[in-house]
């Protein structure tokens, strides 16, 4: 009788333990097909709005303008060039995003004609002082996490599959991320963020998804709003412009200091 | 009036089933509003919703995050100190648990300073140190250095004598349940637990979220040890007066329910508990007890002189009904002057306090008859023998009344001239006795690491990305060394300092370049750098606003009284306009303080003025003789002058609740010169007594009365003024003085006043007595 029993607790956690295994395959099999359908996008080019929102309601515009290099072996890079505020025109911000470790950050500073290197292996600070952290706009690399698949669950009137993202970098601002995926187009729709005593820290909602060149989806609007503080971003994109001709070249250091 | 006073106690006794379900109804109905009652931990609540301090640190916090914080103050053992790799190592373990704080937005410490080197053409920002245990002498040597040097760090996270060194972890409260206060503390405590096992340190835990929550516990450990020490009193004064231990009893169970009802009807108009709105049921239990005194007395006196039960229950009713109910209402009119205090926890005790004492007149005259006739009770000797001293001394006073007269003014005038002695001084930590654990840390912490009081300058350069613009970082570093310049700051903390730092780094390190950068190109691109650089939760947002536009200087400073602070923060907002032409306004905790008794006193003195009005209006028309009524002024008014004086000459310091006791004790002294002249009164006209034999008739007559009542109330106050709570205990000392100044008052200056006036006024009269005689 007692054997019996220690049997039925072995086959049961067995059940159990396999149960995780499957939802760990499962998550990372959805996340792979996101990464999946998105390649081959080539390159991008956009114009951004960020606006900062206060608890009160009291804004702040800047405008940006953003270009991507789809990477092959490592991860994507990424050009940021800041328009406005003023004193900031021609400051532009170069990554390399690593598939593990930190990105490689340069800063070109127009005052000092310098580029500056930003080594530091900090990436979960705020970005601009928006609600955006830099890791939740930087290119979403697979290795950067481990997947587990929740359920599912409609999301405005949308089949989603909804994921849990467990950051690999222990420098991250968060314990964990809850992403709503659509089964469909497997387009991100929103994401939750916990921090790291596991309480809700933000929610980032993705708002009009558009085709381009007839494979690949981006959203227009990216809202991002801070529950603890009750300070709010939106970003808004403009103009997006795929497969423009842009190369490794104009993605590298020497290549900062012209950028227009 | 007697007879319609004996049928009210005919008709209650026999109606006596239906008064029971009444005032049964009227008490469940009121107590069921205790379950709106809630403690308001939050010291805020002691700032009323228009306090200009108040709005200007709110409109401050609108535009930073919030200071609410806990902090985590290590005490090196003996012989070692704040930099050793124990304690560097303790630190890092802490910071890093002290991010499961619940409603935690940011940890500071000195193993997460966020350090910037250069090398050529990177620049690194991380933390100060990691894994402090594997550090070499080299690394350790200049960990030390910056953490001993560094401006934002010293005086603020850490001693640069290496003292102390401390973890703040700020917190953003939802603000929708008042209990998220105890949860952070209760976290942080068993944090501090934690480290203190792991590494053999010992913590002291300090901050605004601790300072919240000892208001919580001063006022539960005041429910806890004041209102026990109450009850037994008030059971002990009752039964040595009365002794019969059924109307002991009976005393209890009239004041069980007064303090229901008040308790409830706190609830119903949306009170929430603080140290001074949380002492009511003390005050109502001392004010209610002498209602049932005066009634029981004459009620056993009655019985001694041979009549039934019933009828004396009825009698004592008659005498008593009147009496009790003007001592009732003008102690109500007192305690509801509260109302102009500029502190709402004040309103909260006057109106939950007015409601009791109203309360308890009912009781007291409809509940306590009725039990009383329950009953069988003998009739007793109560305190009798204490009516011929009494008589004794009246013979003495109207024998000697110039004598009495002119010493009293002697006294009076000395005494009154030490108010002037008083000094203000609002220091809100020590509002809590050595006691509680938190006075303990933070004085701790304030000698050994960083001063309590923070004042915050939220500095406006009115454009907008307007703080790189050189001239306005230009006018910040002249107000931070300043402000740093004078010997109590301890720390500022000015977002000039990163730009200087940021400056050098970014020019290889070079000293020459320690200073605010040319233009604001560069200041700009700096700021944009660093941002770029921060770690998770460590952002700039506490110093700057989102567009840029204006950042804080918060300035530490030392232990001060309240006229230093406010002598600094009127130097500091001088210079700021004379100097840079700024009209920035200091703010925060600190500030609101440093003004409220100020304010609170402002307010009082209309307060006051009304009570002395209302509650002279009420004197007049009892007595119906405007002469009487005026000279009641003198010792209704006298007493709290007498209690300042001696506060002054024995004390000296006085914070913001002293505002309120005039007021108050007013409503309470009165009762006494009520009591004296009504029967002072009654012997002029009813006996047509000469002045001198009217008031040894008032001395024997209610000279044991007020003895008798005064001594519980002294007693009720005495209690109250052991409260763990500065603002409660200061009060409650100054009533109880007033109170026995009252008592000395109308046996000695008022008896002698009437002679004095009314001798001269009535001597046809006087002389016809003495034809008679």
């Amino acid at each position: 009788m007692k054997s019996f029993r220690i049997i039925l607790i072995v086959l049961l956690s067995y059940l159990f333990i396999g149960s995780v295994y499957a939802s760990e395959g499962k998550g990372l099999e959805i996340a792979t097909e996101v990464d999946v359908r998105d390649r081959g996008f080539g390159d991008t080019t956009s114009t951004m709005t960020m606006t900062l929102f206060d608890q009160y309601g009291n804004s702040t515009s800047r405008k940006i303008r953003n270009r991507t290099l789809e990477g092959t072996d490592e991860g994507d890079l990424s050009l940021v060039i800041f328009d406005t505020p003023a004193d900031v025109k021609g400051t532009a911000f170069l990554s390399h995003t690593k598939k593990s470790g930190s990105d490689d950050q340069w800063l070109y500073l127009p005052a000092l004609k310098r580029v500056k290197r930003i080594a530091s292996s900090n990436q979960a600070g705020p970005f601009m002082g928006s609600e955006f952290a830099y890791e939740d706009i930087s290119s979403q690399e697979l290795e950067k996490y481990t997947y587990k698949y929740l359920r599912n669950e409609d999301y405005q009137g949308l089949d989603c599959f909804v994921l849990e993202y467990d950051p690999i970098d222990r420098k991250s601002g968060y314990s964990k991320q809850i992403v709503w995926i659509d089964t469909n187009e497997y387009r991100s729709h929103k994401i939750e963020f916990y921090d790291r005593k596991e309480s809700l820290l933000k929610t980032l909602v993705y708002k009009n998804y558009s085709k381009y060149i007839g494979k690949f989806w981006r959203a227009d609007v990216f809202e991002m709003e801070n529950h603890q503080t009750g300070k709010k971003t939106i970003l808004e994109f403009d103009d997006w412009k795929f497969q423009t001709g842009l190369s490794a070249k104009d993605f590298n250091k020497k290549s900062l200091k012209k950028v227009r | 009036m007697t007879l319609t006073n004996s049928s009210y106690g005919e008709t209650l006794l026999n109606n006596r089933l239906v008064a029971i379900i009444f005032l049964l109804l009227l008490t469940v109905g009121m107590s069921f509003g205790a379950k709106n009652l809630y403690f308001d931990n939050d010291y805020r609540a002691f700032f009323g919703k228009t306090n200009p301090q108040l709005d200007a640190f709110e409109r401050l916090q609108k535009t930073y995050t919030k200071i609410d914080n806990v902090q985590f103050a290590v005490e090196p053992k003996p012989g070692s100190n704040a930099s050793s790799v124990q304690i560097l190592s303790a630190i890092e373990e802490l910071t890093e648990l002290a991010w499961q704080i619940p409603y935690s937005l940011r940890v500071d410490s000195i193993s997460n300073y966020q350090h910037t080197e250069v090398d050529k053409d990177d620049l690194l920002v991380e933390d100060l140190y990691e894994f402090a245990e594997e550090l070499d002498e080299q690394k350790l040597e200049a960990i030390r250095k910056i953490i001993s040097t560094e401006p934002s760090i010293i005086g603020r996270i850490h001693d640069p004598k290496h003292r102390s060194t401390a973890v703040t972890a700020t917190v953003q409260l939802p603000g929708k349940d008042p209990m998220e206060v105890v949860e952070v503390v209760e976290a942080s405590r068993l944090l501090k637990e934690t480290i203190e096992r792991n590494h053999d340190v010992k913590l002291r835990l300090g901050g605004i979220a601790v300072f919240n929550n000892a208001f919580l516990e001063a006022s539960q450990n005041d429910m806890m040890t004041l209102m026990p020490a109450m009850y037994l009193v008030i059971l002990v004064v009752t039964y040595l007066m009365i002794r019969s231990i059924y109307a002991t009893a009976m005393v209890v169970l009239i004041i069980v329910p007064s303090i229901t009802f008040a308790m409830g009807f706190g609830g119903w108009i949306g009170v929430g508990l603080t140290p001074p709105s949380a002492s009511a049921p003390t005050v109502i239990t001392t004010l209610a007890v002498a209602d049932s005194i005066h009634f029981l007395v004459t009620m056993f006196q009655r019985m001694k002189a041979g009549h039934s039960q019933r009828d004396s229950i009825i009698y004592s009713l008659s005498v008593n009904g009147k009496p009790i109910f003007l001592t009732s209402i003008t102690t109500a009119v007192g305690f509801l002057s509260l109302n102009f205090s500029d502190s709402p926890p004040f309103h909260d005790l006057g109106n939950i306090t007015a409601a009791g004492v109203m309360a308890a007149w009912l009781f007291s005259v409809m509940l306590l008859p009725i039990l009383m006739s329950f009953v069988t009770v003998k009739p007793r000797e109560t305190l009798g023998f204490l009516n011929n001293y009494m008589g004794k001394m009246g013979e003495f006073i109207s024998s000697k009344y110039k004598a009495v007269l002119l010493v009293s003014i002697f006294i009076s005038v000395l005494v009154t001239a030490a108010i002037t002695r008083n000094e203000i001084n609002d220091d809100f930590l020590k509002y809590f006795d050595e006691d509680i654990t938190f006075r303990a840390d933070t004085d701790w912490i304030s000698q050994n690491l960083t001063g309590l009081n923070q004042i915050q300058f939220d500095m406006q350069s009115k454009k907008p990305n307007g703080i790189s613009d050189p001239v306005f970082l230009n006018k910040l570093e002249r107000f931070a060394n300043w402000a740093r310049n004078h010997e109590v700051v301890t720390n500022v903390q000015s977002i000039t300092d990163v730009f200087k730092r940021l400056n050098r780094d970014l020019n290889g390190g070079d000293v020459e370049f320690y200073r605010i950068p040319e233009n604001r190109e560069l200041s700009a691109q700096y700021l944009l750098l660093y941002e770029l650089s921060l770690p998770f939760g460590l952002d700039l947002n506490n110093q700057i606003d989102i567009d840029k536009s204006s950042t804080q200087v918060i300035v530490t400073i030392d232990d001060l009284t309240t006229n230093q602070i406010k002598a600094w923060i009127s130097e500091a907002e001088t210079f700021l306009e004379n100097e840079l032409g700024m009209d920035t306004v200091a703010a925060g905790p600190t500030v609101m303080f440093s003004y409220i008794a100020e304010r609170n006193i402002q307010g009082m003195l209309w307060g006051t003025l009304y009570a002395v009005l209302i509650i002279s209006g009420i004197i007049l028309i009892a007595l119906k003789d405007v002469r009487l009524g005026l000279l009641s002024l003198v010792p209704n008014v006298l007493p709290a002058a007498l209690a300042f004086g001696v506060w002054g000459l024995f004390v000296g310091q006085v914070n913001m609740a002293v505002a309120v006791v005039t007021g108050m004790a007013l409503g309470v002294i009165v009762d006494d010169s009520v009591h004296f002249l009504t029967k002072y009164q009654l012997a002029r006209k009813n006996d047509n007594l000469s002045a001198e034999k009217a008031v040894v008739s008032a001395f024997s007559g209610v000279g044991t009365a007020l003895l008798v009542t005064t001594i519980i109330l002294v007693a009720g106050f005495a209690i109250l003024a052991q409260s763990s709570f500065g603002l409660n205990s200061a009060m409650a000392s100054l009533t109880a003085i007033a109170l026995f100044m009252a008592l000395v008052a109308d046996l000695t200056i008022l008896p002698a006043l009437l002679i004095l006036l009314d001798r001269k006024i009535n001597k046809s009269n006087a002389s016809d007595n003495v034809v008679t005689a």
